[in-house]
């Protein structure tokens, strides 16, 4: 039998054979191209899309009005990620299209950086100045010294063209800012990553761990969709978060830990699984390599000792140990998703996995399956250059385990230093908001004013594009084609997105101006398709399908190629480990330098007067993407601190007051901040929700609303094994004086 | 702890954070309405009671505010829809579990028999008054000769506006503080007030001005009772009633509608009447205005109030 | 028939999906809405308990605000659907004023709005907008005459109340807690 990696690679092959004819299809256009118009199939009553507001791409329809504007989208039934369900934030996505505040036309700096002085300019100008730029970075410093940063789309062609460049400089927030330990970690463990969507068997289970996983309000739909089946169906979820959470508020059990001290409840966790002998023995057998290791590791790390460092009684601990246990296999210790918190964050999530593999959940229904992505051809180009120059020499013996480009590392290693040897001159920022984005502010702003150039391509005027010296509006995800989708899920499946009307405004898509500046850059022979759509059709056209078909069903689900979900019972597995085990103890980080097994240490506390800061989501809003939607902010429109009742007391605050908050770097909050007196906080923090505190004017809904987290995250916790930044060790305090302030409400 | 909170933004123009649908419009019809109700009733009483000529101001004299103050009233009303050119789909049909259409109804009664009753004594103040046309003359000649009829028609109408004006907000059980039944009467007291205290400003008569003086202190004095009556009757109630009549005993409304409400425009006209029916010689202006104005605020205040007033769940 | 709406207090997590679906579908301007939800919380951390609820015109069986209409604009229509006819309207308010559930609102175009209960896609065969939107599927809609509607299903399976029992309104929206 073909074990699933000898599969891949022969499938990829098989395609790259399928597609050499199509270089006939290339063309060579030397002028400037129409972007706008998208020569698609005519648009009846609904155009398919795939939702653009958060990264779970929820597959929908755009259905319009009489007049022929954008009215509603509703998810498509056939979905896997969504079931015919938008979330409020796709169903509020309408809200992007009609946004008057978009940006509207390229725009190019014409005072020093940050002071947002812009004149319009036309495409070819825009483009002019940003291949000349990279032609002279190119020439002095090498294409290496040229970054992308992308979240979305888009990147995919800007990718296209860094690569064709010579630039292996790639990186997402949703890595080193995001979900980067987590997979680490899994890698580690299982010899696979958990990816997105999660691999969770929600629908499933039986018992669901929730570690500061806060589903409900992070609104990663089919998550949220499958833990409700699951509530349905009488599953037990288990809660681990200092704040009451809206899915404390539905678990069985909710643990009220004292913050930054999960991982000694995970290994106490352990400890009662392996003491009590709870575990899935024949597969720890089976399957894992290293058990007695880890047996001997947590022999002391007992309820008694976690319950001095995280304050969740024993009992409990016991108790919520033997409720999985008597789930098992059918449990999901969730991985989370956003676990860059403390810099131990791959240990704890090491911890995690560990806790799964014990319990014998991955591999089993109800605790992770087996995902499968569907492989569709790329349109075939000359080879990418071998590029001469990479970021990890910047950092040595550092995020050894990092298996992809920091975006924090970029942006470090383009502060000047004499020790660089790479400092990077030129960034092309795509669908991320790096100001908000990257914590500690002052470092991000140091490297964007050592640049040469700064290339941003947003929909929104967000505080980015304010330090841009060209600023490229993209058309929004209503307005365009872009790549079929084809993440991961049960059940193989692609989805498209088409434009549901013309590009508003002079914005065009991703896919043009990438290729509008390959051309200018000779880099034309990778993006032999002049319009997206056709490449498209021609990838669609070798597996099968049509851009025709794509447009009429707007999802397609295909048979699982050649295993099941789940393993077989008694299934030998082999897993992409190095020793082919599950690794309870990781030879890879081992080897690599970094503890094999997960200690428990301890982290700095609030000093007195202050208070952890603590943030996570709102289930109307997507970070600051949609801060500025109309649809969205009508729901919410701008965040609030919530102070627990005795710290409210003590301080004098009540609900609906204007503060500013202070940190322990004395940063002080750019706007004011209402407060929420409410139980639901613990003493020793506050807690907000991301994305508010915009500062520039022009996003005239949600300018000055609320109170950025960022702003107040300047100490950085980076992990050590994955260069992932720990955000969650900053503490605050409260200034309550606003007089002579104007507070925008 | 307890918290509740809308967490979906909810914002609805005139609804949130508190109903407000209601504003100075209202208030004011309500009160010109009870004026008018009250005006007209005391007129249609005493022409009955065969003493046109005893109380003449209050018979022919004053009736004309009425008209006046309904035209003002309705206008305010109309001013206050806000779908205005759908105004006329009042007048297709009558439902009479709705106040606000019995009240239309009775509004469009009462005030076209108040014109009347006006263009029949025009000559009080326009002796040489001329009808110029022919059926115009015809029809002064057949009104007259039903002009009792028409006091019964007013006199009734007269009492049906002055409850309606009450009942309009009594009958909102939505709203605890406008929920009691004590409204009605509490109204049509307060409007008749309002007319004896007009007809106490306009007349010249002492006898006259000493008879409406005493029916103003009755009234007063009945509107007290009820005031208590009502507040007794809350307190004895749901909690929402309790909360409501709160709004009044240490609430935000507790300071307008003690102060302007039952001293200035109840207990301080009160004693002054009293004053002045033992002898003592008071300028009328003075109660009467200060009636007129506690009237007027007991109108806004309870609008108002009503509409901060709201069930807990 | 009757219709009636079941919210699971238990499953909703307050996302306000309903809501969004409910303005676009049914072009609530900007500003205004005809759904929203409500978030109680009781307790001292950490003993805390938080209840959800999705939140609409209730289709009042005893509707009082049909009852103070003067125009007949406010009525009720075959399946106990509560709706107002714009051109009927005068926009007095009476029936904002009578509801006690704040359910109603002044439309900027001067009639007055609420839920619909989406009849015009009930009518059709389909559910309403924030009913089928639903992440949780914590939405039931159904005919309470039909006892194998999904809504008399799950009344008759679980624990549910209404809003302000005591007004006497008598309404069609229950909360399963
Ligand atoms: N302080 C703090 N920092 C955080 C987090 C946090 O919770 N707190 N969360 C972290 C996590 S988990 C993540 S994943 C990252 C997310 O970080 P980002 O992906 O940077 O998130 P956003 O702030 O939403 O920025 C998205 C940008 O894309 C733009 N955009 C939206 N649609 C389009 C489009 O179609 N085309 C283009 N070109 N641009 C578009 C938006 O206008 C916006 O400027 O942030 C991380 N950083
Ligand atoms: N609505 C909405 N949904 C989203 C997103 C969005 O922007 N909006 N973004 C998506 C993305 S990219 C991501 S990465 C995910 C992130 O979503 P998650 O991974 O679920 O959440 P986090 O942001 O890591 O965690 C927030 C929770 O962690 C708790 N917490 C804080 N400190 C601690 C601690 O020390 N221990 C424990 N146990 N808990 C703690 C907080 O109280 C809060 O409840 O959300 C996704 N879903
Ligand atoms: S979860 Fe919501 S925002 Fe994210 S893709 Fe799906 S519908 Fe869009
Ligand atoms: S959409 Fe569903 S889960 Fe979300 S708030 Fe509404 S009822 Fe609750
Ligand atoms: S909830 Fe309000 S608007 Fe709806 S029927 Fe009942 S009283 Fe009328
Ligand atoms: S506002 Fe319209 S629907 Fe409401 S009571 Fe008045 S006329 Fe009837
Ligand atoms: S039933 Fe229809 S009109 Fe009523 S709240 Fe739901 S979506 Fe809105
Ligand atoms: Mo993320």
């Amino acid at each position: 039998m073909a074990t699933r990696r000898q599969f891949i690679r022969i499938s990829a092959m098989g395609a790259g054979a399928v597609m050499a004819g199509a270089a006939g299809l290339r063309l060579l256009a030397s002028e400037i191209t129409d972007g706008r118009k998208a020569s698609y199939v005519a648009l009846t009553g609904r155009t398919p899309t795939y939702c653009e507001v958060c990264f779970w791409k929820c597959a929908g329809w755009v259905y319009k009005d009489e007049k022929g504007s954008i009215k509603k989208i509703i998810g498509n039934s056939e979905d896997q990620n969504c079931n015919g369900r938008f979330c409020p934030r796709g169903t509020g996505g309408v809200g992007m299209y009609h946004d008057e505040d978009r940006l509207k036309t390229p725009l190019i700096r014409t005072e020093e950086r940050g002071k947002q002085s812009f004149r319009e300019a036309s495409w070819e100008e825009a483009f002019d100045y940003i291949a000349e730029k990279i032609k002279v970075i190119s020439a002095e410093h090498g294409p290496e010294c040229i970054a992308l940063f992308t979240h979305g789309s888009g990147g995919k062609y800007f990718s296209t063209l860094l690569k064709a460049m010579g630039s292996p400089h790639i990186a997402a927030p949703s890595y080193a800012q995001c979900r980067g330990p987590r997979e680490v970690a899994f890698q580690a463990t299982f010899g696979e990553t958990i990816e997105s969507p999660e691999r969770t068997d929600i629908r499933d289970t039986r018992c669901l761990v929730l570690i500061g996983s806060h589903l409900g309000e992070n609104m990663h739909n089919g998550q949220v969709q499958e833990m409700s089946d699951a509530i349905d169906k009488g599953a037990s979820i288990i809660t681990v978060d200092p704040r009451f959470s809206t899915v404390a508020g539905k678990s069985k059990f909710w643990l009220p830990i004292k913050p930054a001290t999960d991982l000694a409840l995970l290994l106490a966790w352990i400890n009662v699984i392996i003491n009590e002998e709870l575990y899935d023995k024949a597969y720890v057998e089976k399957y894992t390599y290293g058990f007695e290791y880890l047996k001997a590791h947590v022999k002391n790390m007992t309820p008694e000792w976690a319950y001095g460092i995280t304050t969740i009684d024993p009992t409990m601990i016991r108790e919520t140990a033997r409720e999985m246990a008597n789930a098992a296999p059918a449990v999901i210790v969730h991985p989370g998703r956003h676990v860059t918190w403390y810099g131990d964050d791959t240990q704890r999530l090491r911890a995690v996995a560990i806790l799964n593999a014990l319990l014998g959940s991955w591999g089993r229904r109800g605790g992770f399956y087996r995902p499968e992505s569907f492989e569709l051809p790329e349109p075939v180009h000359p080879p990418y250059p071998t590029p001469k120059r990479s970021w990890r020499t910047e950092f040595p013996d550092l995020y050894k385990m990092a298996d992809t480009v920091l975006a924090n590392g970029l942006c470090d290693a383009t502060i000047p230093d004499p020790s660089r040897h790479c400092q990077f001159q030129g960034w092309i920022v795509n669908g991320t908001n790096l100001i908000e984005t990257l914590p500690n502010q002052e470092n991000t702003l140091k490297a964007i004013q050592a640049l040469q150039l700064l290339v941003v391509i947003d929909t929104m005027p967000m505080e980015i594009t304010g330090w841009a010296d060209v600023v490229l509006p993209e058309c929004t995800y209503l307005e365009r084609f872009d790549d079929i989708r084809v993440g991961p899920h049960r059940r193989p499946q692609i989805a498209l997105r088409a434009p549901a009307a013309e590009p508003m405004y002079d914005t065009r898509p991703a896919f043009w101006m990438a290729r509008e500046l390959a051309k200018r850059l000779d880099l034309i022979d990778y993006f032999p398709f002049e319009k997206l759509e056709d490449q498209l059709d021609w990838q669609l056209k070798q597996v099968g399908s049509s851009l025709e078909e794509m447009m009429r069903i707007g999802v397609k689900t295909f048979d699982r190629s050649y295993d099941d979900l789940y393993f077989a019972p008694d299934e030998d597995v082999e897993f992409y480990t190095p020793t082919g085990k599950i690794e309870l103890y990781s030879t890879s980080l081992e080897e690599a330098g970094y503890d094999p097994l997960p200690k428990y240490t301890a982290h700095e506390e609030p000093p007195p007067g202050f208070y952890r800061l603590n943030y996570g989501r709102a289930p109307m809003h997507t970070f600051s993407r949609t801060s500025n939607n109309p649809n969205l902010t009508d729901l919410m429109d701008e965040n609030s601190v919530w102070v627990n009742p005795r710290v409210a007391k003590e301080w004098g605050l009540s609900t609906g007051q204007y503060i500013h908050l202070v940190n322990q770097d004395g940063k002080r909050s750019e706007f004011p901040i209402k407060v929420r007196v409410t139980e639901r906080i613990r003493w020793d923090s506050v807690y907000m929700v991301h994305g508010f505190g915009h500062d520039d004017k022009r996003l005239r809904r949600c300018y000055g609303k609320g109170a950025s987290d960022t702003n107040l995250i300047t100490k950085v916790h980076v992990d050590p094994v994955m260069g992932g930044t720990g955000m969650r060790g900053n503490f605050v305090t409260f200034v309550t004086d606003l007089s002579g302030e104007e507070v925008m409400s | 702890m307890n918290e509740e909170l809308i967490i979906s933004g909810r914002e609805n123009l005139m609804v949130d954070p508190h109903l407000h649908i209601w504003h100075w419009p209202i208030p004011l019809y309500l009160f010109l309405g009870g004026l008018a109700a009250g005006v007209l009733f005391f007129a249609a009483l005493y022409y009955l009671m065969g003493k046109e000529n005893e109380y003449r101001s209050a018979v022919r004299r004053v009736p004309f505010i009425a008209p006046i103050a309904l035209v003002i009233g309705l206008a305010a009303l109309f001013y206050d829809l806000r779908h205005k050119a759908f105004f006329w789909q009042l007048y297709t049909t009558i439902r009479l579990e709705s106040p606000m259409s019995w009240g239309a109804w009775t509004l469009l009664v009462i005030t076209t028999a108040s014109f009347i009753w006006c263009a029949l004594h025009i000559r009080e103040f326009f002796p040489n008054w001329d009808w110029k046309y022919n059926w115009l003359k015809e029809l002064e000649v057949f009104f007259n000769k039903y002009k009792k009829h028409l006091a019964w028609v007013i006199l009734i109408f007269a009492i049906i506006t002055g409850v309606y004006t009450g009942i309009l907000l009594s009958a909102f059980n939505a709203r605890p503080l406008w929920n009691t039944s004590v409204l009605g009467p509490l109204f049509l007291a307060s409007g008749l007030s309002a007319g004896a205290a007009a007809i106490v400003l306009a007349s010249k008569n002492r006898e006259e001005r000493l008879l409406f003086t005493k029916i103003d202190l009755i009234i007063l004095g009945v509107e007290l009772f009820l005031i208590v009556h009502m507040f007794m009757g809350f307190l004895a109630s749901t909690q929402v009633q309790i909360e409501a009549a709160g709004l009044f005993l240490g609430g935000e409304y507790t300071m307008v509608f003690w102060i302007f409400v039952v001293i200035i425009g109840i207990i301080i006209p009160g004693v002054l009447d009293l004053m002045e029916l033992r002898g003592r010689h008071i300028p009328a202006v003075i109660p009467g205005v200060l009636v007129l104005f506690g009237s007027l605020m007991f109108r806004f205040v309870f609008v108002f109030a009503g509409q901060v007033s709201r069930w807990l769940y | 028939m009757r219709y009636a709406m079941a919210i699971d207090t238990k499953k909703c997590v307050g996302c306000s999906d309903c809501v969004v679906a409910c303005q676009t579908e049914n072009n609530v301007p900007i500003g205004y809405c005809r759904d929203w939800v409500v978030e109680v919380m009781d307790g001292t951390y950490p003993q805390l308990e938080v209840e959800l609820r999705s939140e609409r015109c209730n289709h009042c069986e005893n509707a009082p605000c049909v009852r103070c209409c003067p125009t007949g604009a406010s009525h009720i229509v075959d399946g106990g659907i509560v709706l107002v006819t714009p051109n009927k309207c005068i926009g007095c308010g009476a029936c904002i004023a009578s509801c006690p559930y704040d359910a109603r609102y002044p439309h900027p175009k001067g009639y007055v709005d609420k839920c619909t209960f989406c009849i015009h896609r009930v009518n059709q065969g389909m559910k309403p907008a924030c009913v089928s939107v639903c992440p949780t599927k914590c939405m039931y809609f159904g005919d309470l005459d039909d006892p194998n509607s999904e809504v008399s299903i799950v009344l008759k399976k679980r624990k549910s109340k209404t809003l302000i029992p005591e007004a006497g309104t008598k309404p069609h929206l229950y909360f399963l807690i």
